[in-house]
């Protein structure tokens, strides 16, 4: 159950971090597809990794940053002077979703609840038919257009005019990186986890670098038979959890802590869901260095989650745009796009997977390792969400 | 040099682009001015881009360089394979270009015209180089038959594509080869279907009745407007789809499914082939009343196709083409069309201020139904009422009316749901300082039409507009109470107004140009058909029905039981019943527009007896509303039967019938002239401003008889001079109601007068 995976990743962060449970004031966690027994899977997790059944604690939701929402919400609890020490994480078990019955067989079964005489009971059982029993699936669609996500990364992609093999290029070098960085170690955020009755799983599985030649080779898995995207350049739904100590600057000089990184700056905006549903990194890139009082080239380190190849080279295409700058943003110039060696240097959603509501986490505190590893000083991450929501962050190691 | 790229594996297409060049064959490219050819590696792409007009037309012009172009493809050899294409996102081809057929003098030009679109098509279709059609936008008759004609199709789904063959609404047929393609394409009961009801179709429909292969979703934003991307994009894909099929590497054929495969077997044999058609036949019989020659012609000619081979298919449908657009009907059809195009214009300019909030008063059937024909155009509109119970009922309608667009899939639950966000249901005045315009749709009555609009004024800005719907009540004599009359308008709507086309907007001599302009802009918005009319008692169209329902009357009194008098007026082309339609009015409504209009035109209204009407409305018998009028209406039952109750006031008010002028076709004629003659006054009188607008406000609002045209040019087509004999022959019998107007007179008296030239 998904409160198995966050409480071990709450472990994993008592143990790394070494902090007394009881200083903890709060503890807010992100998911998407929620686990109807544990739905506020915050307050269970933290009950079974130990902590204090003094610690509050609440989940969030908001698609694919559901985490990101975590981590500023605790940022915000600080700055308000609710907590000085909180940890915020995301969850996802994707591996494991509930599957409901059909509306029909819902209302069979409430009723039947009700029902008083055998003979009553009987009447509503008899009234069931085959079709009663179809499930009903959770889709990674779109409520509001119905439209998949993938779907809608692919017109993205067409959109820009991203074509198939750069795609393919694209999410190859994702796999090479993360492999790279896995074979030398960087990846050190990954905290192992024992599966009841399976082995110990100790490292990212789905690093898989393969050639163009056999990603050419698969079908679009979304608009066929023509369109771009293939199963070879998407993220990957996988399971996952993730956790974060957050605290106030004082208070974690004060308990003798050396900050990883800090959180400077970061704004949430959102947009269309039909036609830029995935296209929100490119406004709100703009917005948090305005905010935050820098420009593109301050930023040493870049982390933007890759939901799908074709969607992180539209918005690349998208930011180094000035006719899409001035008719779609309201701005007078183009910010400009990331340069590619700052970029997702060790992968990405694409060969990493994407856990939905784990994902924010590890796109901060991999821009906090790459900061420290790389000797910058601004790091910048940047996630899409259904809806048409983006989060940018803007954070500095020192 | 020219580059080809192949694909790179079988199946699947290079997605690098591909290599661009234009060349010019000929220096003939450089004077075209219709279609346009660039060639792309092996690929021609062809555009059709009729200048200076919002979508294409197959004209004389059009058609000369197409078949210019198409030879130039077939002679080069560097060419595999060819793209059609529209250079305007929003239209592939509408249609052939009417003026052209109508500029024919006799059937046979209209053949040759349609041999010359068979011939041509014959040949894409037997094209040894594949060509694809790649459809954004209206793909309609001619345009669906050059489609049709093409190896592949791709188009664009979005709801401006549109693909159908509309012909049968002008009184036509395809006539380039379409009743024959489309049966074997989309099966006999599908083509039947789209060929007599000349229905749209969207672009998914399409795909699933394998009308196209394949379809393009529209894209957002990029490097490019969304229009010009997403055909660009149609583009890049329609020429990968013709280069594979110039490689073998995609195949035309389409997989069908098993109720397809079943359909096709079936209709292969001659049997089951005769019991459609015979089916189909009497089902156009029945509807058409054998009014309408059109759709039996293609039933004839789809029929000789399947039958006796192409060659005899083809002749049939050439021949058959150039009779029936010589046909009156055709002509009455057409331009009732030209007249549709006519009131979508706005003659008064657009208006200084969008209305952009509306605000309807009273939730009945009327206001309810103005309420959603507006939000679902993007219009804030604040529904109000006087009570609650009211007011329930009335956003139930928008909801049930918007909810019944979801069912049909024209519509997303969710673009339903933001659709009704725009509706603010409520009781009191609230918001009305940020209205526009008001339209009311209150009582009938002016004390109450007053009272409303004082207290409306006491609220609105100065800007706002206030339009009064109603069906008879003089906008002047409604004004009289305003402080600012230049702002009071009528916006007379027919129910149901969701599916009603027409709106009258009734002007007083004290309305400001900008009040009109911004009243038809809102009906323009609406989506109506939009006619302009003077002050008057009963404006147009209420006072041209009037004439007719008193005879009506007359004719029951005479003994005539209600169906029959229905079935003879059906006969007539009318769509409703004329008895019927007094049920659908309300005997109350119609008791009080006969009672305003006797008082305002005194002999010219009688005929019938209104103590009739009264005493129905005494007895309850108020019509479909009440469950009882000359019909009683049971929810659930169809065939409604005659009110008995009824019998006793007819026998209290029979007259005993003048013999020489009661058959069919003088109780037709009867009706006719009189409206006939009611219509030539307005427009005598100035309350109509041309016969256009009189032909389409008498078509879309009262159900004249659309294969005649319009009561103006029946006029025409029948005779003037005809018309006044028989005014003049039941004036000698009923009295002075029938006297001719001086209009009518005067057409009569010299031949070469026409309301249309």
């Amino acid at each position: 159950m998904p409160h198995d995976l966050a409480r071990a990743a709450l472990q994993g962060l008592l143990t790394r971090t070494s902090v007394p449970r009881d200083v903890v004031d709060y503890i807010v966690y992100g998911t998407v597809i929620q686990e109807v027994k544990t739905s506020n899977v915050a307050r269970e997790a933290a009950l079974g990794a130990g902590f204090s059944d003094k610690t509050p604690a609440h989940t969030v939701t908001m698609a694919c940053i559901s985490s990101n929402q975590a981590m500023t919400t605790g940022v915000g609890m600080i700055a308000a002077g609710q907590c000085d020490v909180v940890v915020a994480g995301g969850v996802e078990l994707m591996s494991d979703v509930p599957i409901r019955h059909s509306r029909k067989m819902r209302k069979t079964m409430l009723t039947l609840n009700r029902a008083k005489t055998l003979g009553q009971k009987l009447s509503l059982i008899s009234k069931i038919r085959p079709d009663y029993f179809t499930p009903e699936l959770p889709a990674v669609a779109e409520f509001s257009t119905s439209e998949t996500m993938g779907h809608s990364a692919d017109r993205l992609a067409a959109a820009f005019g991203v074509s198939r093999l750069e795609q393919d290029e694209y999410a190859l070098r994702s796999h090479s990186l993360a492999k790279k960085a896995q074979d030398e170690g960087l990846l050190q955020d990954v905290v192992p986890f024992k599966v009841p009755g399976k082995d110990t799983v100790t490292k990212d599985n789905g690093i898989r670098p393969s050639s163009l030649e056999q990603m050419g080779k698969l079908k679009p898995a979304f608009v066929k038979p023509y369109g771009t995207v293939t199963a070879a350049n998407s993220s990957f739904l996988t399971d996952g959890a993730s956790a974060m100590l957050i605290m106030s600057e004082e208070k974690a000089l004060a308990m003798g802590y050396k900050p990883k990184a800090y959180l400077r700056d970061f704004v949430y905006v959102s947009q269309d869901p039909k036609d830029q549903l995935l296209l929100g990194p490119t406004y709100a890139t703009p917005k948090v260095l305005e905010k935050a009082g820098l420009t593109l080239g301050d930023i040493d380190v870049f982390e933007f989650h890759e939901a799908f190849a074709g969607q992180i080279l539209a918005n690349l295409k998208a930011m180094d745009s000035d006719w899409f700058a001035q008719n779609y943003m309201g701005r007078k110039s183009k910010v400009g796009a990331p340069p590619l060696d700052k970029f997702n240097t060790w992968g990405g959603s694409l060969s990493l997977g994407h856990p939905f509501g784990a994902t924010g986490c590890r796109l901060v505190i991999t821009a906090a390792h790459r900061l420290k590893k790389e000797g910058g000083q601004y790091g910048l991450v940047a996630a899409c969400a259904a809806g048409g929501q983006v989060m940018v962050l803007c954070g500095s190691c020192s | 040099q020219l580059q080809l790229y192949r694909s790179q594996s079988a199946g699947r297409f290079s997605r690098r682009g591909y290599a661009c060049r234009n060349i010019s064959t000929s220096s003939a490219l450089q004077n075209r001015t219709h279609v346009s050819c660039d060639i792309k590696g092996d690929v021609a792409v062809v555009r059709f881009n009729t200048p200076n007009s919002k979508v294409n037309t197959l004209s004389k012009q059009l058609s000369a360089e197409f078949t210019d172009v198409m030879n130039e493809i077939w002679a080069n050899e560097a060419v595999r394979s060819a793209v059609l294409i529209s250079s305007k996102p929003g239209s592939f081809i509408a249609g052939a270009d009417l003026n052209m057929l109508e500029a024919c003098k006799t059937a046979q030009e209209v053949t040759q015209l349609s041999q010359d679109g068979q011939k041509m098509l014959e040949k894409i279709e037997n094209s040894p180089k594949p060509v694809v059609a790649a459809i954004s936008g209206s793909c309609l008759g001619g345009g669906l038959e050059v489609a049709i004609a093409c190896h592949y199709r791709v188009a664009t789904k979005d709801r401006k594509t549109v693909l159908g063959t509309p012909e049968v609404l002008l009184g036509l047929l395809p006539g380039a080869g379409g009743t024959q393609r489309l049966p074997k394409m989309v099966g006999l009961p599908a083509a039947f279907d789209m060929m007599l009801t000349g229905r749209n179709i969207r672009a998914d429909r399409a795909k699933k009745m394998g009308l196209v292969d394949q379809l393009v979703e529209p894209l957002g934003p990029g490097l490019k407007t969304p229009e010009a991307r997403t055909i660009e994009y149609l583009e890049e894909v329609a020429i990968n789809f013709a280069r594979g099929l110039a490689n073998k590497t995609v195949s035309a054929k389409r997989s069908r499914g098993l109720m397809q495969r079943l359909t096709d077997y079936a209709m292969a044999l001659p049997f089951v082939r005769q019991q459609v058609y015979k089916t189909v036949e009497s089902k156009v019989q029945k509807q058409t009343k054998g009014l309408y020659p059109a759709p039996l012609k293609i039933i004839e000619v789809v029929k000789t196709g399947l039958d006796q081979g192409n060659d005899a298919g083809y002749l049939i449908e050439a021949q058959s083409f150039g009779q029936l657009a010589v046909t009156k009907e055709s002509k009455a059809l057409m331009g009732l069309y030209h007249g549709q195009v006519h009131c979508k214009k706005n003659k008064f300019g657009n208006p200084q201020k969008e209305v952009k909030t509306l605000a309807v008063l009273g939730a009945g059937l009327m206001g309810a139904g103005i309420a959603q024909v507006s939000v679902d155009k993007g219009i804030k509109t604040i529904l109000k009422d006087t009570a609650q119970k009211g007011l329930d009922r009335g956003q139930q309608q928008v909801y049930k009316g918007l909810n019944s667009k979801v069912k049909k899939k024209s519509l997303t639950s969710f673009e339903r749901d933001s659709i009704l966000s725009n509706l603010m249901g409520q009781l009191d005045y609230k918001g009305f300082e940020k209205a526009d315009m008001v339209i009311e749709a209150v009582f009938e009555d002016i004390n109450v039409k007053h009272k409303v609009l004082k207290e409306v004024e006491a609220v609105i800005p100065a800007h706002c507009v206030f339009a009064s719907n109603t069906s008879a009540l003089p906008i002047s004599q409604i004004a009289a109470a305003s402080k600012r009359p230049e702002k009071v308008i009528g916006m007379h709507y027919f129910s149901p107004v969701d599916k009603m086309q027409l709106l009258e907007i009734i002007t007083t001599d004290k309305t400001s140009q900008d009040t009109a302009a911004s009243a038809v802009a809102v009906g323009l918005k609406q989506g109506k058909v939009v006619i302009v009319v003077k002050d008057g008692p009963g404006f147009y169209t209420t006072r041209c029905l009037g004439p007719m329902l008193s005879e009506v009357v007359r004719v029951l009194q005479e003994g005539i039981d209600p169906k029959k008098v229905d079935a003879i007026s059906t006969a007539f082309g009318f769509p409703v019943g004329a008895a019927t339609l007094i049920d659908e009015v309300g005997v109350d409504v119609a008791t009080h527009v006969a009672e305003d209009l006797g008082k305002a035109f005194g002999q010219r209204f009688g005929g019938g007896s209104i103590d009739l009407f009264k005493l129905m409305v005494q007895k309850g018998f108020l019509g479909r509303k009440a469950g009882k009028g000359f019909y009683v209406y049971q929810e659930g039952v169809k065939n409604r039967s005659v009110n008995s109750g009824m019998d006793e006031i007819l026998q209290k008010f029979r007259v005993p019938p003048l013999s020489h002028s009661c058959s069919d076709e003088d109780i037709q004629m009867r009706l006719v002239t009189r409206f006939v003659n009611e219509a030539a006054m307005c427009l005598q009188e100035g309350i109509l401003s041309n016969p256009l607008e009189g032909d389409i406000g008498a078509v879309f609002g009262l159900g004249f008889p659309p294969c005649l045209g319009g009561p103006f040019r029946f006029a025409d087509s029948y005779g003037a001079r005809q018309l006044v004999d028989k005014l003049r022959k039941y004036e000698a019998v009923y009295g002075s109601q029938f006297t001719p107007c001086q209009l009518l007179l005067d057409h009569a008296n010299s031949p070469s007068k026409k309301f249309h030239q």
